[in-house]
């Protein structure tokens, strides 16, 4: 095993954030670590526009008549906060942040395979970014994250094209970050480590590369056309000129479904690592959750008509996309299996990362439960477009894969930044987290069941009740987000230093120093054991 | 360890030694490739789709191509593809002379391709069949296109330009790669240890070719008229 | 303030199997939800750490548990998908002898149409325990027709017909929203679906303004377009006759043939030259911008009256 740099007391030893200083070393660095922190701030700053819009949302509902703007901005609030928490915050945050900085250094490599193409996927994303932006600033778009036709092709005069057009670019972040990903996981794995070896979380990452690859492209394909549309008025999607409205649905929602599995598959890789490391016990079924990773990543291409269940389409077509909804759901269930048993005569503790990952468990089960109310048809045609939905997604996505990415900024932080955090303010702010997202959504499930429509910015005032309950409790899971924002900041001056290992976890990128050095390993590692190797007896002697 | 210079010149900081490096642009570049397969895949769905419910249309359009524009071109392509693999075994060899030659062919046929492209475009201009930009047939092309519904075949020249208009962007940057290959060739950048730009530029110029190859019969032989 | 409601009302001959549908797979959902977090609290609590260099051993997996755990979910999803999908069949189709309304979506109103003729914006009048079919179409973008009472949704598509059906089994009035954005007012597309006894459904029907059924709309605009200009009844004209077509086969030019349905007439009418009859040449012109969906819809209604087969037809005559 490779030697573990000596501690980092004294004068702070060379890593990658001390190396060069000046704004140019971070714009044009090719150092995957800083690229990931690039991604960090960016995706972060996202979150915080998206949320702002969730909350301006939420204050707006708190009155059935609307408290707060017109309906036409109420459209708009929820169309940005649809694209921006999609495409800006949660595709990009595990892979381009943990993904970008974790792997090299889990496979014992120096960087990834194509670090310049690593830069370029952040300016891609930084300018798609900005286009999307400037169609907020420049009037909104009004459309729902979905874009449907005919209405975004030719009814809505409201920023479309910018829209798509930033989308459209940041794919392309997306393409070329699952490519260098999948090239580095096949072609870089340092000496030994064969690919049952490798920690879940590459795995994870591994079947998410596969979505962003062969999913995105056809988004892209798609905005593209719908630009044109919007433009040039051609008639493909408009059925006035002889075009059908559904292509688009099917030619969306084909990329569209596979990208929830971006964003949850990394998420449970996450839970993964940090499970393994506070159980101190490899993870239960090792090989079968990472082929489930890949299971969900091809199975989960071939369920988007469940989307479309009430177009009118053959119900023959809803028949099968029914039954490969419930067979997606499958491997998902025993993930959920094998992270429980790995809980069975282990030893565990309570830190902030373990809590998330327990939350994570807890939530993800929830969400992916209700999924079953979807995938059957019968009910299906009751609840799809209504708050159920809204319900549904809210819980994997906010339940599952923010914390998700939480934990795993609170298990990798001191590794990132070479700080501790205070772990009580932690493991408060997971538990306001915990409460208030289900203050938030579990009355949206009732709301959706009871009839209450998305997408409305005003209701009938029967639904009141739910509304007030849902609005407090996004006030509470607000809080919960604002108090990590402030201790990871204050721990960047404040915090106690970080020593290489601070939670004994097994993997390679706990062997480096605590900020890692630029080039990872001061002494490229072989690797002798297999993954999550808890339960070893005496560890191989250092050095 | 040292390595000699021809073992490293040309290897990158996170590579271990050149094989590594040249098995990691290989896959990177077919991995690229499968991604262009996808984005090309959703217009030729749509297209395919639009086709099956608006046929007799769709053959009307077809038919106002010319077919012989469309064969020249398709051979002109393959002739490319002939000439940069032949640049690719060049660099192979280690022959920095044909190497530069073929290269500089590849790009004379890959504009030639692109001329005739639009020599193609303009006609549609003047004969006014351009969605949108420029949309008013008639007389003779107006009556060859009225069978099946004008709005339908509309929706044809659409697909045509917009197929072999992200086929020519994807060409004209292939004849950038390709300039930039000749620029690096003549100063003497490729040996037979490490010529692998060559042979990722090559790989994507053969695919846009393959490109052309579906996009041809798809386009311009519909219908048959024979 | 009354009690929080936490389902809706049950209106429908459906209602009641979907909720059950919906209540099983709650108890599934409450059932495993439960189940996790049980286990998890009790092996955090059981296992937690007791001393800092406790070591666990290490337990690869258990085969037997993977397969355990996977059949079990697979038989239950199973039981779901079939449940579900046998409700949902049962339901496509409505039962013979259904009467029939036609249903307009535009932004961002519904306006309905009963064959009698009578007319209603945002209210549609239905009678008690009779089945009925709504087909419906949009003037403009996707629209979709939902009322949670009844269990039944179905998108609004512009450019085509879509159709759904109920039997309502309570009187009442019940929300009818729309739930497919549709623009600025999606949340404004509200209506209601009056539930009525059936001879005050009739009295209802007989009562207000005295207007065309569609069919003589349908007849009325069949001759003001010049319609009967070509497609004479004894089929002299450059156009086909309409007797007898409606519901029966048509061969068309390129080889295919199609049953004549709605959706065949309406393309006809707006895109004639996508679908020509055998033995007729392309020349009819297209309406398309000239007429209203709801014209449409009523010659529909005209051309379908015509559709019974040429002997009724003679006898309808006689």
């Amino acid at each position: 095993m490779s030697t573990a740099t000596p501690g980092t007391r004294g004068n702070a030893p060379r890593n990658y954030l001390n190396a060069d200083y000046g704004w140019r070393s971070w714009l044009f660095t090719v150092d995957h670590k800083r690229i990931a922190l690039l991604y960090m701030v960016s995706i972060t700053f996202f979150f915080v526009v998206g949320g702002f819009f969730a909350m301006l949302m939420r204050i707006h509902l708190i009155e059935p008549q609307g408290a707060l703007v017109q309906p036409e901005t109420y459209n708009k609030l929820f169309t940005l906060h649809g694209v921006i928490m999609i495409f800006f915050f949660l595709v990009p945050s595990i892979p381009a942040v943990l993904g970008n900085f974790l792997i090299p250094l889990m496979i014992g490599a120096r960087d990834l395979a194509f670090p310049r193409l690593n830069l370029l996927s952040w300016y891609i994303y930084i300018v798609g970014g900005l286009f999307t932006l400037y169609s907020a600033i420049a009037g909104g778009v009004d459309t729902g994250w979905t874009f449907y036709t005919p209405y975004s092709s030719t009814y809505s005069n409201t920023q479309v094209t910018a829209v798509a057009v930033g989308v459209f670019i940041t794919g392309f972040s997306s393409i070329l970050t699952g490519l260098n990903f999948i090239v580095t996981i096949h072609k870089m794995r340092a000496p030994g480590l064969t690919w049952f070896r490798l920690p879940l979380f590459i795995w994870a990452m591994y079947a998410t590369s596969i979505i962003f690859t062969l999913g995105t492209p056809v988004l892209a394909i798609t905005l593209f056309l719908l630009a044109l549309e919007h433009l040039f008025h051609v008639g493909i999607f408009s059925p006035a000129l002889g075009g059908d409205p559904l292509l688009f649905q099917h030619l969306f929602w084909f990329y569209s479904h596979p990208a929830v599995y971006i964003m949850i598959l990394p998420a449970m890789g996450v839970v993964s690592e940090i499970i393994a490391c506070f159980a101190r016990k490899r993870i239960f079924g090792y090989k079968i959750v990472g082929f489930s990773s890949v299971a969900i990543a091809v199975l989960g291409f071939l369920v988007w008509g469940h989307h479309m269940f009430v177009t009118g389409q053959s119900i023959y077509a809803g028949l099968i996309f029914s039954l490969l909804s419930f067979l997606v759901a499958i491997p998902s269930a025993i993930k959920v299996f094998n992270w429980t048993s790995t809980l069975y005569k282990a030893s565990i503790s309570y830190e902030a990362p373990m809590l998330y990952a327990l939350g994570f468990i807890g939530l993800f089960t929830m969400g992916g439960l209700t999924g079953m109310f979807l995938a059957a048809l019968a009910t299906d045609v009751h609840l799809n477009g209504t708050y159920f939905i809204v319900a549904h997604f809210h819980y994997i996505m906010v339940g599952g894969a923010v914390m998700g990415y939480l934990g795993g900024m609170h298990f990798w932080w001191p590794k990132i930044s070479g700080r501790k955090y205070p772990n009580g303010w932690a493991a408060l702010a997971a538990a306001i987290v915990f409460v208030g997202f289900n203050l938030t959504f579990f009355p949206q499930f009732i709301l959706g069941y009871l009839g209450m429509p998305r997408r409305y910015a005003f209701y009938p005032a029967e639904f009141q009740v739910l509304n007030v309950m849902s609005s407090a409790g996004a006030s509470i899971l607000g809080v919960g987000y604002l108090i990590p924002l402030i201790y990871f900041i204050w721990s960047m001056r404040y915090g106690p230093i970080a020593e290489a290992n601070p939670w004994g976890a097994k993997g390679l990128e706990w062997q480096t120093s605590s900020p890692p050095p630029t080039e990872n390993f001061t002494q490229m590692p072989v690797v002798t054991e297999e993954a999550y190797a808890y339960g070893a007896e005496e560890e191989p002697s250092r050095g | 360890m040292a390595e000699t210079h021809a073992e490293s010149v040309g290897l990158a900081h996170q590579f271990e030694d050149l094989a590594q490096q040249h098995d990691a642009d290989t896959l990177g570049i077919w991995v690229f490739l499968v991604t262009e397969i996808m984005f090309f895949g959703g217009v030729f769905a749509s297209y395919a789709i639009l086709r099956w419910l608006y046929f007799t249309a769709f053959a009307a359009g077809s038919h106002l191509l010319d077919v012989r524009l469309g064969a020249i071109n398709t051979v002109v392509l393959l002739g490319s593809s002939l000439t940069m693999a032949l640049s690719v075994r060049s660099a192979q060899i280690g022959n920095r002379r044909f190497l530069v030659i073929f290269l500089i062919l590849t790009m004379i046929l890959g504009g030639a391709f692109l001329g005739v492209k639009a020599y193609e475009y303009n006609q549609k201009f003047v004969e006014h069949i351009v969605p949108s930009l420029d949309w008013a047939p008639e007389g003779a092309i107006l009556a060859r296109l009225a069978p099946g519904g004008l709005d339908h075949a509309k929706l044809y020249f659409f697909f045509y330009f917009a197929m072999t208009g992200l086929h020519a962007l994807h060409m004209i940057i292939g004849m950038g790669l390709l300039l930039w290959l000749v620029l690096r060739a003549r100063k003497g950048n490729f040996t037979p240890q490490y010529f692998a730009p060559v042979e990722v530029v090559g790989l994507y110029w053969h695919f846009v070719d393959i490109v052309w190859i579906f996009l041809f019969p798809l386009l311009y032989l519909i219908g048959g008229r024979y | 303030m009354q009690g929080l409601p936490i389902q809706p009302d049950q209106a429908s001959t459906i209602a009641r199997s979907v909720d059950h549908l919906y209540f099983f797979i709650t108890a599934i959902t409450l059932f495993f939800t439960i189940l996790i977090f049980s286990i998890i609290f009790y092996f955090m609590i059981k296992y937690r750490r007791r001393s800092p260099d406790e070591r666990p051993k290490p337990i690869e997996g258990s085969l037997p548990l993977e397969v355990l755990w996977t059949a079990i979910p697979t038989v239950i999803v199973a039981v779901i998908f079939v449940w579900g999908s046998s409700l949902y069949f049962q339901n496509s189709e409505p039962p013979p002898g259904a009467m029939e309304i036609f249903v307009t979506g535009k932004q961002w109103m519904w306006k309905a149409e009963h064959p009698e003729g009578q007319r209603e914006i945002n209210e549609l009048h239905v009678p008690l325990g009779r089945p009925v079919k709504l087909t419906m179409t949009s003037e403009d973008v996707i629209h979709d027709f939902f009322v949670p009472a009844f269990r039944v949704k179905k998108d609004v598509l512009p450019g085509r017909y879509t159709s759904l059906w109920f039997q309502a089994t309570r009187l009442g009035t019940f929300h009818l929203f729309c739930a497919q954005y549709c623009g600025a007012f999606h949340a404004g597309m509200l209506g209601s679906v009056i539930v009525v006894e059936p001879d005050q459904y009739e009295r209802w029907l007989a009562g207000s303004v005295l207007g065309e059924t569609m069919e003589a709309a349908g007849e009325r605009l069949f001759k003001e377009n010049a319609c009967v200009t070509c497609h004479l009844s004894d089929g002299t004209g450059p156009a086909p006759s309409l007797l007898g077509v409606y519901g029966n086969t048509v061969h068309l030019t390129n080889g295919q043939s199609l049953i004549a349905d709605d959706a065949y007439i309406r393309e006809s009418i707006l895109s004639p030259a996508a679908k020509i009859v055998n033995g007729y040449k392309p020349v009819m012109p297209s309406f398309q911008g000239q007429l209203t969906e709801e014209q449409i819809l009523d010659m529909v209604a005209y051309i379908r009256s015509l559709g019974k087969t040429p002997e009724k037809q003679e006898e309808g005559k006689q």
